[in-house]
């Protein structure tokens, strides 16, 4: 498992570096001076020199991507000029919202595609299955951010049961705020439950019909036996992958729905951000973003050695 | 006979048909927007604003007075057309990737290729737009990069993972034998032998590029006005849901239909080009 722990960690720490030059570079692509870009046609030019100093735009490109590595590596991910607050404060203010709509959202997935996937497989071709599979066809073609509103139009504004929007902040009651993530983390679940039922059902299908699974029916185990005992577990690998896969769309899928329900969480900051031209903001943001999605994805790849030892002995 | 044959399966074929009608309807309704709507969508007629759907606006009108089905009609221009192109833009620079690192396998050029996919795998397509639009600023032409950049790494790794075993097969060796080079039997072997997996894919990802394309103009990252899309209409519609809830609707079934319709077909199309390969619901 060791040697395997140590290839995978340096490449994640290579992916990292290249998606932080990537990053950088593209920020520096922006046409002209970021100081002048940041603040606009119209400001004065001492303005303008005071931000290229705050930024260190006199220095070379090399010391200022060092300087901005750096700073991440130890929390300091600058100032924001247009809140005129450290950005790591902003960001952790922010995560108060992302993270536990997208754990919410991830739970919500999971809860339901497990049960639904392996009650559709476990009774193919039968009007159960048909349904689950018509339901989860149209669950995957429905644009999110469209079935939120649609979400807002009927338990917000005519039951009256959810608020169209906002959040309370923690401050107001655990509940409170669950309450203000629901209808968002429902929006976020149902494309990612729909496609997770379906990969749980056909890798079940899959499983169920392997020689093993016939000698554990044969040596008399009833079907219920077969399917928790032997074919659950081994059904498991491609599930974890796009559950892997699909924590990266939850993030992407955050940034859209924050903005349907005006969440103030990651999605609307990036937003605000390149509205107001504060690509310090959006730079760290950006990065933090990526991180998230190569770091779930290397914890994804330990998880599958974990569950099945060949792939540890093929590195 | 094997064409005939061919066809007849495909009729057969309820998901495929399903699929075909759909998306049909919708790229039938862009061309002929092309030339016709109901009503012009560039005149503003704000005495017939926010009409309900009646035999004379069918969908209603927004809140300039704009007749909403003649909208949903000129938004499927562009919602295709940037969905189209963002195919393109995988299908070709992404197999000759995939080709390449294939050919190569092991080597250096596969390894670079391979990395330089997982990497821009770990940037949501969202993520890609929103680096560009916040450098650029929003287009319509933006987003199409973006949703492109995405599919990429799509075609690359499909085409690389299917050209490997074919590498291995006679025929390939054969034409090794004759003095044919790598290029050249990618080009002329290996590519006419993965076409139909290409296709299929090719419709998963213009479904998925519609979506894209919907969530990137809904927060303002895709087409600007004047140029209609579904996903900025909604963004509109979303401030008057309370009084004018029809708004919402239309352009998302629209939204829906299209992607349903190209999922169903690309469905059918699997089933039909190659029945090994059995439908995981991605």
């Amino acid at each position: 498992m060791l040697p395997y722990l140590i290839k995978r960690l340096g490449s994640l720490i290579v992916s990292l570096l290249v998606a932080s030059l990537v990053i950088f570079a593209c920020i520096e692509v922006v046409p002209g001076d970021p100081a002048s870009f940041m603040l606009g046609i119209n400001a004065q030019p001492d303005t303008v020199d005071a931000l290229r100093e705050e930024l260190g735009l006199n220095q070379t490109i090399a010391q200022r991507y060092m300087s901005w590595i750096t700073g991440l590596l130890t929390g300091d991910m600058g100032t924001s000029y247009t809140y005129r607050s450290p950005v790591s404060d902003i960001v952790a203010d922010r995560l108060q919202v992302s993270l536990p709509l997208a754990l919410y959202a991830l739970a919500l997935t999971v809860l339901v595609a497990f049960p639904v996937g392996v009650l559709a497989a476990a009774r193919r071709g039968s009007a159960t299955d048909l349904s689950v599979m018509g339901v989860t066809q149209l669950g995957i073609a429905v644009p999110n951010f469209w079935f939120a509103i649609l979400m807002v139009i009927v338990f917000a504004i005519n039951l009256g049961w959810f608020s169209a929007g906002g959040f309370p902040g923690w401050d107001a009651g655990f509940f409170a705020g669950l309450k203000a993530l629901t209808l968002p983390a429902v929006a976020l679940a149902l494309p990612q439950a729909s496609i997770l039922a379906r990969v749980m059902r056909s890798s079940l299908l899959d499983t169920l019909s392997e020689d093993y699974i016939r000698s554990a029916r044969a040596k008399g185990l009833t079907k219920r036996q077969v399917m928790w005992r032997h074919a659950l577990r081994n059904a498991m690998i491609p599930v974890l992958t796009i559950i892997g896969l699909q924590f990266s769309f939850l993030l992407a899928g955050a940034i859209i729905i924050e903005n349907v329900f005006f969440l103030p969480g990651l999605g609307r900051l990036v937003f605000q951000a390149i509205t107001q031209r504060d690509l310090i903001v959006v730079e760290s943001v950006v990065m933090l973003l990526v991180f998230a999605v190569i770091l779930v994805n290397f914890l994804v790849d330990l998880a599958y050695a974990w569950v099945d030892p060949r792939l540890r002995a093929r590195s | 006979m094997a064409e005939t044959g061919f066809l007849k399966s495909a009729v057969r074929s309820r998901n495929l048909m399903l699929g075909l009608a759909l998306t049909s309807v919708f790229a039938i309704a862009a061309l002929v927007s092309l030339i016709w709507t109901p009503y012009d969508v560039t005149v503003l007629d704000i005495a017939s604003k926010l009409k309900s759907p009646s035999a004379e606006h069918l969908f209603g009108t927004d809140h300039f007075g704009r007749d909403t089905f003649s909208m949903v009609m000129v938004g499927a221009q562009t919602s295709i057309a940037v969905a189209f192109i963002a195919v393109g833009i995988g299908i070709g620079l992404g197999v000759p990737l995939g080709l390449a690192a294939a050919a190569n396998r092991g080597g250096w050029l596969d390894e670079v290729i391979m990395r330089g996919n997982d990497l821009v795998f770990a940037f949501p397509s969202l993520l890609i737009a929103i680096m560009i639009t916040a450098v650029f600023g929003p287009s319509a032409v933006n987003a199409i990069i973006a949703i492109g950049i995405f599919n990429i790494p799509v075609f690359a790794r499909l085409s690389r993972g299917a050209a490997l075993p074919l590498w291995t097969r006679e025929f390939i060796l054969s034409a090794r034998v004759a003095g044919k080079g790598a290029t050249r039997i990618s080009a002329e072997h290996i590519l006419p032998n993965i076409t139909n997996l290409l296709i299929v894919q090719g419709t998963i990802q213009f479904s998925l590029g519609i979506l894209a394309e919907a969530g990137l103009s809904y927060v303002g990252l895709g087409a600007q006005p004047p140029t209609p899309s579904w996903g900025r209409m909604l963004a509109e519609s979303q401030t008057l849901i309370s009084i004018a809830p029809h708004l919402a609707l239309f352009p998302g079934f629209a939204i829906l239909l299209t992607v349903l319709g190209l999922n169903l077909a690309g469905d059918g199309l699997r089933d039909l080009l190659d029945p090994r390969i059995r439908r995981t619901g991605r």
